[in-house]
């Protein structure tokens, strides 16, 4: 019984430690996102990687989400009867829920594993401890424009995100089911408060955040995890890790700000 | 050479270092001289690399002093230690370059990030050193196109691009045919002739380690046996440098109850 628990402690021990040092992965990388120099060239690049690369399937993505969930509501509002407010169940859903968290699994899939394991490499491979030799400041060099390329993407992604699911409600609904457009629109613009919209864009930031921060602290402290090989298989373990966190944190972070916002 | 009244350019004193309860390093003491080319040996697991990632503040030592060119490295922070870094090049097994950038954006890579140079400077000064590792035709080319050799010496040219006053390399010949390695083994001792750098050479390669070494360091089981100069090393008495020198695994009393325990151990 003693030994049971003097384990989970320093399992929680361990863990606390762990999440210090993540904490500090990034109050590393916001000194060196505040102080000079900036470099422009490297964010451009991490923008075209999280943001342009990801474009298509936020569209794909967007489309399908926006058209199934006004097939849903009209099949439910039906029995209501009241079809006048499809467009504000398809804006709302899509602006204060289904917009920020489904852009940011999306990008978790598509950006968060890819950095995640590229780091991953770099660490395996000596590349970081040779950008340290080299006197670079991998924190500066690696990080802080794929953190800052994170909040600035997956606000603009979910945006596209919201707009092309729109689009598809606007497709079943009007055009496949014959719902009045003014009235689609008419209540969407009724209904959407600006309170939406901040919640909307802060869940976003907030996401963004979190993406970048947890696979680049996975990735970077690879060689802390002490559980499990170093090499290509510690690279396979922390880009899972990495998806199911930053997944888990999207989920729960959700949560948390829908109910301080609300 | 910025400091050149400095005779010691590496000088380590009482260094002991620990991994868990594993002690990797004990009581090492060794000193580097100006435009020497100090050779660390010993066999796999021996501690010599991790002896020279202490050396250049990868890894803080639990107990002693690392003293390169003549400042504390244990005692500095961040940015005094990658101001020092600035004055020395390491140059990693595999050539640890980045993937996804040529070989020439790899070697320009701590021009563009330490200097005001413009364009053409950079690019001539990096052709420079990749003309001297014989690398000029490779220069667009991606590491996952180069061979052994070739990242290794890639490596090589990206850590000197700076003209370091002490280049630290690490395990040149690993993994490499003969005439390769000799061509490295030549590269090393022209670099030093040339441009008068210091240089420290991790190796287990006793061809290599002979050829070029002023004064060669041999570790075994983290502990320090000698430093000496080549002649030094081959008259020792110690038999575990002259098995090495004749390419002999040592032969170990092994207890019959000792070794049961070990292979009955949960």
């Amino acid at each position: 019984m003693n030994t049971y628990k003097i384990k989970s402690l320093s399992v929680i021990e361990n863990q606390l430690i762990r999440l210090g040092i993540a904490g500090l992965f990034l109050l590393e990388t916001f000194r060196t996102i505040i102080l000079p120099p900036y470099s422009l060239k490297p964010l451009i690049k991490q923008i075209a990687f999280i943001g342009a690369r990801s474009m298509l399937v936020i569209i794909v993505a967007g489309l399908f989400v926006g058209m199934v969930i006004a097939l849903q509501f009209y099949d439910t509002l039906l029995r209501f009867g009241s079809i006048s407010l499809l467009g504000s169940a398809v804006g709302l859903s899509l602006i204060r829920e289904l917009g920020p968290v489904i852009t940011a699994l999306m990008v978790i899939g598509r950006a968060g594993s890819a950095m995640c394991a590229e780091i991953g490499i770099m660490r395996v491979d000596n590349q970081i401890d040779a950008l340290e030799c080299m006197a670079i400041d991998p924190y500066r060099y690696l990080f802080s424009p794929r953190i800052l390329a994170g909040i600035i993407c997956v606000p603009i992604l979910t945006a596209i995100f919201i707009l092309v699911g729109i689009f598809g409600g606007y497709f079943v609904g009007v055009i496949l089911f014959g719902v009045s457009p003014g009235s689609f629109f008419q209540g969407m613009s009724d209904t959407i408060l600006n309170r939406d919209i901040l919640m909307c864009f802060s869940k976003s930031i907030v996401f963004g955040l979190l993406i970048v921060w947890i696979a680049c602290d996975k990735g970077f402290n690879l060689h802390l995890d002490k559980h499990g090989a170093y090499g290509s298989e510690g690279v396979s373990r922390i880009t899972t890790e990495s998806v199911v966190i930053s997944s888990m944190a999207i989920l729960f972070s959700d949560y948390l700000l829908s109910a301080l916002i609300l | 050479m910025n400091n050149p009244n400095i005779e010691n350019i590496i000088e380590i004193e009482g260094l002991n270092t620990w991994y868990g309860d594993k002690q990797i390093l004990s009581d090492i003491s060794l000193n580097v001289v100006h435009k020497e080319i100090m050779v660390i040996m010993g066999h796999s697991g021996s501690g010599k690399s991790t002896l020279l990632r202490h050396m250049i503040g990868l890894n803080k030592p639990a107990s002693g002093s690392i003293k390169l060119l003549d400042q504390e490295i244990t005692s500095l922070d961040r940015k005094e230690l990658h101001k020092l870094r600035r004055r020395i090049g390491v140059a990693f097994q595999n050539g640890a370059l980045f993937s996804s950038m040529s070989l020439q954006e790899n070697v320009e890579l701590p021009l563009r990030e330490h200097t005001k140079l413009d364009e053409n400077t950079i690019r001539i000064m990096s052709r420079l050193k990749l003309e001297l590792m014989n690398l000029s035709d490779s220069e667009s080319l991606m590491p996952a196109e180069l061979s052994g050799g070739m990242l290794k010496r890639a490596g090589l040219a990206r850590a000197v691009v700076m003209d370091p006053d002490v280049l630290f390399f690490d395990e040149p010949t690993a993994g490499l045919d003969p005439v390769t390695s000799a061509e490295l083994d030549d590269l090393i001792l022209q670099l030093r002739d040339a441009l008068n750098m210091t240089i420290v050479v991790v190796t287990h390669d006793l061809d290599s380690a002979f050829k070029i070494a002023d004064r060669i360091t041999v570790l075994d089981n983290g502990r320090q046996i000698i430093t000496g100069s080549k002649e030094m090393i081959r008259n020792f008495p110690d038999p575990r440098i002259v098995n090495m020198l004749e390419r002999k695994a040592m032969d170990e009393l092994v207890d019959a109850d000792d070794y049961l325990d070990k292979l009955t151990r949960k």
